[in-house]
């Protein structure tokens, strides 16, 4: 495949030339002029591959340099500044990290494109995702009386909303939920359609209520003759499960790091939980991308590593060992490639930590690993020849003399409540290691040290066990064809969740490789089986010709979508008969 | 500190007469028989057998002083020597003459160093001038040269186990000259020179017969050699250098032991160990020759344990009166009346005993510390079994911090030896399936020793024990359970389903339910019946485990009926019905067994969905929708009729 099977000759010409002139590249303009900005997911996905040379998945910033050239032998190189303006454009959680370790996947490619508004082929039309309206905490409890509505509000975004609005709002969400409850007193509503949003109400703990309002995604038409536009809101679009989880998830998230709302309220009244929930939900909010949330968001799966027996029992005994030898670690967690081997932490817990670790903390440095021991970008490596070890969290250096040593705290559930935790997160190449620690312990860099030298050499030795493993394994079972179908399986019963319908998930955008469309039938056939509790088969035909086949097999869900416009009903089913004798043979799952 | 002695006198010693002016005793180390000998024999001449029991008494005419006395093999014929020059010979078979008869040594001038028999009738005379094999004709009393070599021989030793006769000639009496016997047969080995730390000059007899032995060690015969600390040379101690003395091929020196000390040593090979008694600290030392030293130049020893004095002795009292209120007396060990022999033999002739030298384990286990070395001393030991046991008992017992690695390096060790048994006695199996082949001669089924320690041993003796003692962490019981899992995998041994159970238990006394669904996830406990048959009894506890277990019996495809029996007793009638059309057993199941349930459910369109597949079924099969009488199913036909009413029956096809 080369370039200009994609993006025409002539459209690549004209961009290039646009930008001849040194600091005169813009991304935007030069995407725009070569035409990726109108294609589809995959043929960006194409473009980025013929860009990435050695198939790294990612440009590094020192290549970036010649990003021209690979479009044009003849082309100029980008200076320094527009190298840096380039990637740091690509740095989409403004956390500094992505753009400063300089590097550059086909991710962030599609998160640039996604932003700046899709010129499709109806360039006319604008189309707009759903978006976050205003998210709000009160607890009615706190201000019965009349003129006190304002101390109900613990939490109002966006906070520039002129207060007698918020007391509005805030009163309104109250009176439905009052409302409804007359009709059922424990199942008060749970979401309120409106042409132009919808609002989700959620109490996770006694008279505390969270509620989430989304803007319903929408069409905006440009009239002629200067007459304003007319919008048409597509409100049928937006899934009450879906979104129904992302806000639980919210809470649960918090809850993560904090503890619940009664927790603060105990320790500081309600000036600290106040102070908690702005702290807090300030940055989170700005990491939620409800226009990429799906099916996945309701599981909330976690997706485990596939891996053989003997090396299973090389990381549990690896575990137990470093357990043993630095008893202060009450629970360890394991995992390779941002996939789950081992929790010692309950399902519960380990679901929410799994989210934070895979969409938050690591795509903000999984980078410099990918960069490899030869690069500068890890200068700390040079000193440290034994392992490839580092924290996560806590120090980024320990030869650091001024380096800190404080640890994200969570909260997870014991027996009788909760516990609090100082969680570390150790990685070596691609296997990463989470040890709790009980929170009542200071953690002091002699214990860092030890923790550094024990494990450090041992999980480099057994990442790249993993790896060769791995490698070994998927040799065995055959080159990756492309297959005539696409999948999501989850289990209710542990967790796991398999997708080959989403590529690389990171903070920002998570990336499916169908059409939106088809995620909202696979959406709308777990309403159906959520139901009910008996196992079930939905056959459907999607206006694109794709067939979609959601099953349901005890606590087992799993959806295809099969790509065969001429197939017939009879033949679908064979097909995916076929698809669970392959690919799931080894688990009941009733045909 | 009586714990600490790793080396005792066996009890029950063989008894003799003590040695004195009137009493000469002699020792064969072939048939390892006490002679005392009375007076020349003529007041009587008695015989202690290794085993105390059958001694051999008899009276010889005095013809003067014995030299040497040795039964033949067998106790057949007797050889006595009492000149330099010849041997006399006494029948001892029954029936023969009793009469003596003589033999000399052919060589002029020679005379007679000793001799050794090499089988029931066969003996060798080792003369200053070589050696004579003889054939002994008793009926005959007579003897028959069958083979002689000449060579200036300072002294001998022989070796009874391997018949191979080590010869010391040259002047300094360091070039040693082997020769293996065989059926009348003698051979010549390679000879071959021991280092001496000091060149005498002029040259003399520097290698005494003392401080060179024979035995063998690890099936492989050496010739040890006690190099005794020299001022002159380098050597701040003494030694014993080991000779590697092949069958075929050059002898050569293969093990260096390390003495660190000097004064009077003296050898015996216990349990394929080395040991070195020394008499001036009143201690010994052992060596293993397979243990290797990561600290030491190749194939250098050091002791395996700190020096230790043999267990206190004492000497029961016994005579015409027993007194019992008088203690046992405390024998005097290391004593220089004694005599040592290979390869495990200690004789006092003052006292009149004849002891075994053996090694006791257990005190063993305190003294060594670092324990993969001890399982690598133990698992090479003949009695080895329990107290490896043990102190696989106590590595876990003690369960201190970073006892896990020890804890994995012990069970790596036993399994080690365990899987090479398995693997022996696996190409044993196969080469008798195959029939008696060429080389059958060869396949000799692998002997089970005390080191192969399987996983009932495991099972009985340590780990059930481990897992129901109070007051142990329960993350240490799991972390060992699956240490011992994970070793016996990497040595590719089958796990016994008893241990998964254990570990079930365990997780579950502790409601680790997460841990155990994981553990399944990764097929760590591998699939049985049993095992999936646990799982639906934690149903009730843990309801997870009903899904865990149905994917087990799925993935197991023995189990189909069980399957059934699991939907079927969910009320899941339907599933039921489509997992067994899905496997292809649709044609042969009962169908009383699912309209039971069927109807069980109270579902009336469930009873009719399921009543009407069948007799479809039964149409298919038979031609006729009717169900057989043998199937039972009268009276759902009944209630079907009942429910439904006659007409709704499927009827056969009317032709």
């Amino acid at each position: 495949m080369s370039l200009t099977s994609i993006l025409s000759a002539e459209a690549i010409e004209s961009a290039v030339k646009d930008c001849q002139e040194p600091n005169s590249f813009s991304y935007k303009k030069f995407f725009e002029l070569c035409g990726l900005t109108s294609k589809t997911p995959q043929e960006v996905k194409d473009v980025f591959n013929i860009l990435d040379e050695d198939n790294s998945g990612f440009i590094e910033e020192a290549e970036l340099k010649f990003f021209l050239q690979r479009f044009v032998p003849g082309a100029r190189t980008l200076t320094e500044a527009e190298a840096r303006t380039f990637v740091s454009a690509a740095d989409d959680d403004d956390d500094g990290k992505i753009g400063a370790e300089g590097l550059f996947s086909v991710v962030f490619l599609l998160g640039l494109l996604s932003r700046s508004p899709i010129m499709a082929a109806v360039s006319q039309e604008k189309q707009y995702t759903p978006s976050l309206l205003s998210f709000f905490v009160y607890n009615p409890s706190f201000g019965p009386r009349e003129g006190e509505e304002e101390k109900k509000i613990l939490f109002y975004h966006p906070s520039e909303v002129e207060k007698n609005e918020k007391i509005r709002n805030v009163g309104l969400c109250e009176a439905i939920v009052q409302f409804t409850r007359t009709f059922c007193p424990t199942k008060p509503a749970k979401s309120l359609h409106t042409q132009k949003n919808r609002q989700f109400f959620f109490e996770p703990e006694d008279n505390f209520w969270i509620v989430m309002i989304v803007r319903n995604p929408m069409v905006e038409k440009p009239n002629k003759d200067g007459k304003p536009p007319t919008v048409e809101y597509q409100e049928e679009e937006v899934l009450d499960t879906v979104y129904g989880a992302v806000l639980r998830q919210c809470y649960s998230m918090y809850k993560l790091f904090n503890g619940t709302f009664g927790r603060a309220m105990e320790a500081g009244g309600v000036s600290l939980l106040i102070q908690k929930l702005e702290k807090f939900f300030y940055r989170y909010l700005q990491t939620l991308h409800l226009q990429s949330c799906d099916l996945l968001d309701v599981f909330g799966g976690i997706s485990f590593f596939p891996l053989d027996k003997m090396t299973y029992l090389k990381i549990q005994s690896f575990v137990n060992r470093v357990e043993e030898s630095l008893s202060l670690v009450k629970y360890t967690a394991f995992l390779y490639n941002d996939q789950l081997i081992w929790s010692g932490l309950e399902q519960d817990d380990m679901r929410i930590l799994y989210k934070y670790l895979t969409t938050s903390l690591f795509p903000r440095h999984s980078e410099p690993e990918l960069a490899g021991r030869d690069s500068a970008l890890r200068p700390e490596v040079a000193g440290n020849l034994l392992h490839y070890g580092r924290f996560l969290t806590g120090p980024a250096n320990l030869k650091d003399p001024e380096a800190k040593f404080r640890f994200p705290k969570i909260f997870v559930h014991t027996e009788d409540g909760y516990e609090e935790l100082h969680l570390i997160v150790y990685k070596a190449m691609s296997a990463a290691v989470c040890f709790m620690i009980s929170a009542s312990v200071e953690l002091i860099r002699d214990f860092c040290e030890r923790l550094d030298a024990l494990v450090g050499p041992q999980l480099t030795l057994l990442a790249s066990d993993i790896c060769e493993q791995f490698t070994l394994n998927r040799r065995i079972s055959g080159p990756d064809k492309e297959p005539q179908f696409k999948f999501i399986y989850f289990n209710h019963m542990n967790l796991a969740e398999k997708s080959t319908i989403h590529m690389r998930k990171t903070a920002s955008v998570s990336l499916t490789s169908v059409h939106p469309d088809l995620m909202k039938i696979l959406g709308d056939i777990n309403c159906d089986f959520a139901r009910v509790d008996e196992d079930e088969e939905v056959i459907v035909k999607a206006m694109t010709d794709y067939w979609v086949v959601g099953k349901k097999s005890d606590q087992r869900e799993l959806y295809v979508i099969l790509n065969q416009k001429n197939a017939n009903l009879i033949e679908v089913n064979e097909e995916v008969k076929r698809l669970c004798a392959t690919q799931f043979n080894n688990i009941f799952f009733l045909d | 500190m009586s714990e600490d002695h790793y080396l005792e006198l066996c009890e029950g010693p063989v008894q003799f007469e003590h040695a004195s002016s009137v009493n000469n005793v002699f020792f064969d180390e072939a048939n390892k028989q006490v002679f005392a000998v009375r007076s020349g024999g003529a007041t009587g001449v008695v015989v202690k057998g290794p085993d105390d029991k059958n001694s051999i008494a008899f009276r010889m005419d005095d013809k003067g002083e014995v030299k040497c006395i040795k039964f033949s093999i067998g106790n057949k014929i007797l050889a006595v020597q009492r000149t330099s020059k010849s041997v006399d010979f006494i029948n001892f078979i029954p029936d023969y003459p009793h009469t003596e008869f003589t033999q000399e040594c052919k060589m002029k001038n020679a005379s007679v160093l000793g001799f050794c028999w090499t089988n029931w009738n066969e003996i060798v005379f080792i003369t200053d001038q070589g050696i004579e094999l003889y054939q002994v004709f008793p009926d005959k009393r007579s003897a028959k040269l069958l083979k002689s070599q000449s060579l200036s021989v300072n002294w001998y030793q022989y070796c009874p186990e391997t018949a191979v006769l080590l010869l010391s000639t040259s002047v300094q009496g360091n070039l040693l000259q082997p020769y293996a016997f065989r059926n009348g047969t003698l051979s010549k080995m390679t000879r071959f020179e021991i280092e001496l730390p000091v060149i005498p000059k002029p040259a003399k007899l520097s290698l005494s017969e003392r401080d060179i032995a024979v035995a063998t060690i690890y099936g492989q015969l050496y010739v040890m050699y006690l190099k005794h600390h020299s001022r002159t040379a380098n050597s701040p101690s003494a030694e014993v250098v080991l000779y590697h003395l092949p069958r075929e091929g050059a002898c050569k020196k293969s093990h260096v032991l390390k003495l660190n000390t000097t004064g009077k040593f003296a050898l015996n090979i216990v349990d394929n160990l080395v040991v070195v008694h020394h008499q001036s600290t009143q201690t010994s030392l052992i060596y293993d020759i397979h243990l290797t030293e990561p600290d030491c130049a190749l194939n250098t020893h050091q002791p395996v344990l700190p020096a230790r004095s043999i267990h206190p002795y004492r000497i029961p009292l016994t005579g015409p009166v027993v007194v019992p209120s008088q203690p046992p007396v405390p024998c005097q060990l290391y004593s220089s009346s004694w005599s040592v022999f290979q390869p495990d033999i200690i004789i006092s002739a003052s006292e009149g005993y004849l002891w075994y030298l053996q090694v006791k384990l257990p005190p063993t286990v305190n003294l060594l510390k670092d324990k993969g070395k001890l399982m690598d001393f133990l698992l090479r030991r003949r009695d080895c079994k329990m107290v490896i046991l043990s102190v696989c008992s106590q590595i876990l017992e003690e369960g201190e911090q970073g006892s896990l690695p020890v804890v994995a390096t012990v069970f790596d060790k036993l399994n080690q030896v365990y899987k090479e048994y398995l693997e022996a006695e696996q190409t044993y199996t196969l080469a008798m399936e195959s029939g008696p082949s060429r080389n059958s001669a060869a396949q000799k089924r692998p002997v089970r020793t005390q080191a192969v320690i399987d996983q009932s041993d495991m099972y009985t003796h340590v780990l059930s024990s481990f897992t129901e003692r109070k007051g142990v962490c329960h993350k240490f019981i799991i972390a060992v359970l699956m240490e011992y899992i994970r070793s016996l995998n990497q040595s590719q041994i089958t796990v016994q389903h008893y241990l998964y159970e254990l570990v079930i238990k365990t997780l579950v006394q502790h409601n680790r339910f997460y841990m155990l669904h994981q553990f399944l996830q990764y097929h760590v406990l591998s699939d049985s019946k049993p095992l999936a048959c646990l799982l639906l009894s934690l149903e009730s506890t843990y309801p997870p485990a009903h899904q865990l277990s149905l994917d087990m019996l799925k993935r197991l495809s023995t189990a189909n009926d069980e399957i059934v029996e699991v939907l079927l007793s969910k009320q899941q009638v339907l599933g039921a019905l489509r997992f067994i059309r899905s496997v292809g057993s649709h044609d042969n199941v009962s169908a009383r067994k699912f309209l039971d349930a069927a109807r069980h459910t109270g579902d009336q369109m469930l009873f009719y969905t399921v009543f009407r597949s069948f007799q479809q079924r039964n149409q298919r099969l038979r031609g006729n929708p009717v169900f057989n009488p043998g199937e039972h199913c009268e009276e759902h036909v009944v209630h079907f009729k009942q429910l439904f009413g006659e007409q709704s029956l499927m009827k056969a096809a009317t032709v």
